[in-house]
C-alpha cells in the first residue's frame, strides 16, 4: 500500500497535512501519536472508511480493518459473532476453522457464550480471532489491538503479527503500549503535523 | 446479503420483547381512539382505515432507532463498508430484516385491529393488503431517514421529523384504498399506486440509505 | 473584473464582495416592488364580484406560495451543487435559504387561513394546496434540523443535500397524492384555484408583489450566506483582514469624535 501527500481534516480542524507512507510485504508500521493527533483517522483513512481530504492511497493488496470497536454483536455468540463478520468478508467460516482460531487465541471455552458476557479482553481476543481467518497476503490495519490484552494475549498477538510478515502480509497498527517487535517502522504523527503547521 | 437478514432475524429472536415492541405500540394506540371517540360502530368503521394506518406508520418510525444504531455503535457498520459488498445491497437487505421484524407483524396483526372497528369483510382484506403493500415502503423509506440521522443526539424524534413528509403519500393511497371499498368503489387504484410507490421506493431508497451511510460514516 | 467567469463567485471572498455590492440595491428593489404591489393590489384593482374585498389577500398568498416552492428548488439545487462539486460556497447558500423558504412557507399557510376563513367560513381547509404546503413546511423543518444537529460542516452540508434532493424528488408525488385524496374525500368544491377571474390589474399586483419577494428573498439570503461565510472561514486571512479593516476604520472614526 502506498498513500501520497494525504490531508486528513476532521471539523474544522486539520489533522494533518503531506503525509507520506508506503508499507511493503513483510513491513510493520507502528503509528505513533498522542490523543487526538489523528491516529484512528489515519487508519481509517487508509481502510478505505473516509476519503482524505487531500492526497492519494494506492492498495496493491486487500486491506483487512480492525477497529477499535471489536464490531462483535453484545447478543450473539462468539462463535456465532465471529462466523458473521468472516462470512460478511467473503472468507471461509467453516466450524472447525472457526474453533480453531478461537482455542489459538484462547477463547475457545466461551466460543458459545453471548459476547455480553465476556470481559473486553476476551471479546478482543475473538475479534483478533478473524485474523487468523484471512489470507496470507493481505494489509492488516489494526487500531489498538492491544487494547485490554493480558501478557499471554500480547503475545500471541506478537506471535501472530510476526507470522504474518512472514508470509508476506503487512501491518498497519497503533498502540499505546511499547511494542517490543523488531524491525518495524515508526510513524510519528506529532512530528508529520507539527511540519504541517510550519 | 443472506447473512445479514440472518443475523439480523437470530438478534431480534434473541431479544423477542424489544422485537415486539412496536407491535404491541400498535394494538395499543389503535385500541386509544375509540376511548376517545365513542364507541360508535358507524364512526369507528369510517375512521378505522385512517386511525390503523397512522399507527402502522408511527410504530413503523418507532422502531427505526435500532435498524443502524447499534450497528453503528459497535462497529458492525464500518465493517459491512468495508466488506466490498455492495452498499444499496446492504440497505436492502437491512430493510427487508427490519420490515419482516416490525412491518409484517403489523399486517398480519391488522385484522384484529379491524374487528376491533367493525370493519366488514371486504374492507378488512383491503386494510391487510394495503398494509403489506406499504410498510415495506415505510421500512424502505426508514432507511434513509436513520442512516443520515446516525449517531445524532436528537436521532429519534429528527427521524420522524424527516420521514413522515415522505411517508404521507404512502398513508393517503393506503388509508384511501380502505376508504373507496367501504364506498362501493374498486380499490385498486389506490393499491396499483402504491405498488408504483413500492417499485419505486426500491429502486430509489437503497441507493439513498448507502449514500446517507457513506455520509455518516465519513 | 476582467477575467469573470462561471466560478469567480464561488471563492467565498468575492462572493462577499458581490453580496455587500448588492445589498442596498436589492433592498431598494424590495421596498419598491412592496410599495407598488401593495398599492396595485389593495387600492387599484376592482372588488371582487364574489369575494368581495377579502380577496386581496392571494396578493401576499399567491407569490409567497410560489416562492416557498421556487426557494425549495434553489435551495435543493445549491445543497446538491456543493456537494457533487465539492463547492462549499453552494452548500452555505443552501443553508440559508432554508429559513427564508420556510418562512414564505409559513406566510403562505396564514394568508391562506385568512383568505378562506370570509370565504369558506373556516380557519383552515384541507384544500390540496394548502396541504402541500404544510408538508412542504415539515421538508423545510426537516433540513433545518438535520443540518442544525451536525456539528461536522461536511457531513451537514451532505447529509442536507441528500435530504434536500430526496424531498425535491418527493414533493411531485406528495403534491399528486394529496390532491387525489382531496378529490376523494371532498370533491373539487373547495380549492384555492378558485380564485376570481383574474382581470390585468390583478394580475399586475400579484407580479409585482412576486418581483418584491424576490427581491427580499435575495437580500435576506444573501445577508444569511454573509454571516455564514464570515462564521466558517473565520480561520482565513481574508477574513481577518476584513475584520480588523473594520475595527481599524470604528477605531479611526471613534478617535474623531
Amino acid at each position: 500500500m502506498r498513500a501520497q501527500a494525504l490531508a486528513c481534516r476532521r471539523g474544522a480542524r486539520l489533522l494533518f497535512d503531506q503525509l507520506d507512507l508506503s508499507v511493503q510485504a513483510g513491513q510493520l508500521v507502528w503509528v505513533r501519536g498522542p490523543n487526538g493527533q489523528g491516529k484512528t483517522s489515519l487508519l481509517r483513512l487508509l481502510a478505505g472508511l473516509s476519503e482524505p481530504a487531500e492526497g492519494q492511497i494506492e492498495r496493491a493488496a486487500r486491506v483487512v480493518y480492525l477497529g477499535h470497536q471489536h464490531a462483535l454483536k453484545d447478543d450473539l455468540s462468539a462463535q456465532e459473532a465471529l462466523a458473521f463478520l468472516v462470512d460478511l468478508h467473503g472468507d471461509q467460516a467453516d466450524e472447525p476453522k472457526l474453533v480453531d482460531a478461537l482455542a489459538h487465541m484462547g477463547v475457545k471455552g466461551k466460543r458459545h457464550s453471548p459476547v455480553r458476557t465476556l470481559s473486553q479482553g476476551q471479546r478482543r481476543r475473538v475479534a483478533l480471532a478473524r485474523l487468523l481467518l484471512t489470507p496470507p497476503d493481505t494489509c492488516w490495519v489494526l487500531d489498538e489491538p492491544f487494547d485490554a490484552l493480558d501478557d499471554t494475549g500480547v503475545a500471541t498477538l506478537n506471535a501472530l503479527l510476526q507470522a504474518h510478515r512472514q508470509a508476506g502480509g503487512s501491518v498497519v497498527l497503533t498502540s499505546h503500549q511499547a511494542l517490543t517487535l523488531p524491525d518495524r517502522i515508526e510513524l510519528d504523527l506529532a512530528a508529520v503535523a507539527s511540519l504541517a503547521r510550519s | 446479503m443472506w447473512t445479514l437478514i440472518l443475523r439480523d432475524w437470530r438478534l431480534a429472536a434473541r431479544r423477542r420483547v424489544e422485537a415486539l415492541l412496536p407491535l404491541v405500540f400498535f394494538i395499543v394506540a389503535a385500541s386509544l381512539f375509540p376511548l376517545g371517540v365513542g364507541p360508535e360502530p358507524q364512526t369507528l368503521r369510517t375512521i378505522a382505515p385512517g386511525v390503523v394506518w397512522v399507527c402502522a406508520l408511527l410504530a413503523s418510525l418507532l422502531s427505526l432507532g435500532s435498524l443502524y444504531g447499534p450497528d453503528f455503535t459497535d462497529g458492525s457498520l464500518e465493517q459491512m463498508l468495508l466488506s466490498g459488498r455492495s452498499l444499496p445491497g446492504l440497505a436492502l437487505a437491512k430493510a427487508f430484516a427490519h420490515w419482516t421484524v416490525n412491518g409484517l407483524p403489523l399486517v398480519l396483526a391488522s385484522p384484529v385491529l379491524g374487528l376491533l372497528f367493525d370493519l366488514p369483510g371486504e374492507p378488512l382484506l383491503t386494510l391487510v393488503a394495503s398494509l403489506l403493500l406499504g410498510t415495506p415502503v415505510l421500512s424502505l423509506l426508514g432507511g434513509v431517514g436513520a442512516a443520515l440521522t446516525l449517531g445524532l443526539r436528537s436521532g429519534g424524534m429528527l427521524i420522524v421529523l424527516l420521514v413522515l413528509p415522505l411517508a404521507v403519500p404512502v398513508l393517503i393511497f393506503g388509508a384511501g384504498s380502505v376508504v373507496a371499498v367501504s364506498s362501493g368503489l374498486s380499490p385498486e387504484g389506490h393499491l396499483s399506486l402504491l405498488g408504483a410507490l413500492l417499485l419505486l421506493t426500491l429502486l430509489g431508497a437503497p441507493w439513498a440509505t448507502a449514500a446517507a451511510l457513506k455520509i455518516a460514516l465519513d | 473584473m476582467s477575467n469573470l467567469s462561471w466560478t469567480t463567485f464561488a471563492a467565498p471572498s468575492k462572493f462577499e464582495w458581490l453580496a455587500s455590492a448588492l445589498m442596498p440595491w436589492l433592498w431598494a428593489l424590495c421596498l419598491i416592488m412592496s410599495a407598488a404591489g401593495l398599492y396595485q393590489g389593495f387600492i387599484v384593482a376592482p372588488t371582487d364580484f364574489q369575494q368581495g374585498q377579502s380577496y386581496r389577500i392571494i396578493f401576499i398568498h399567491v407569490p409567497a406560495a410560489w416562492m416557498s416552492m421556487v426557494l425549495y428548488m434553489a435551495m435543493a439545487l445549491w445543497a446538491a451543487v456543493g456537494w457533487a462539486f465539492k463547492v462549499r460556497l453552494a452548500s452555505m447558500l443552501a443553508r440559508a435559504i432554508a429559513p427564508t423558504g420556510a418562512m414564505f412557507t409559513f406566510i403562505a399557510l396564514w394568508t391562506g387561513a385568512f383568505w378562506g376563513k370570509p370565504t369558506w367560513g373556516a380557519w383552515w381547509v384541507w384544500d390540496a394546496r394548502l396541504t402541500s404546503e404544510l408538508i412542504l413546511l415539515f421538508l423545510y423543518l426537516g433540513y433545518m434540523a438535520l443540518t442544525e444537529a451536525i456539528d461536522d460542516p461536511r457531513r451537514s452540508d451532505a447529509a442536507g443535500a441528500l435530504i434536500a434532493l430526496v424531498g425535491a424528488i418527493n414533493v411531485p408525488i406528495i403534491y399528486f397524492s394529496v390532491r387525489w385524496w382531496n378529490t376523494l374525500h371532498q370533491g373539487a368544491s373547495i380549492s384555492m384555484t378558485a380564485a376570481p377571474k383574474m382581470a390585468s390589474t390583478m394580475l399586475t399586483a400579484m407580479l409585482l408583489m412576486t418581483v418584491a419577494f424576490w427581491a427580499y428573498a435575495f437580500a435576506v439570503v444573501f445577508t444569511r450566506t454573509r454571516a455564514i461565510v464570515l462564521e466558517r472561514e473565520r480561520e482565513t486571512q481574508w477574513v481577518q483582514a476584513l475584520v480588523n479593516g473594520r475595527n481599524g476604520r470604528n477605531a479611526r472614526n471613534g478617535h474623531k469624535e
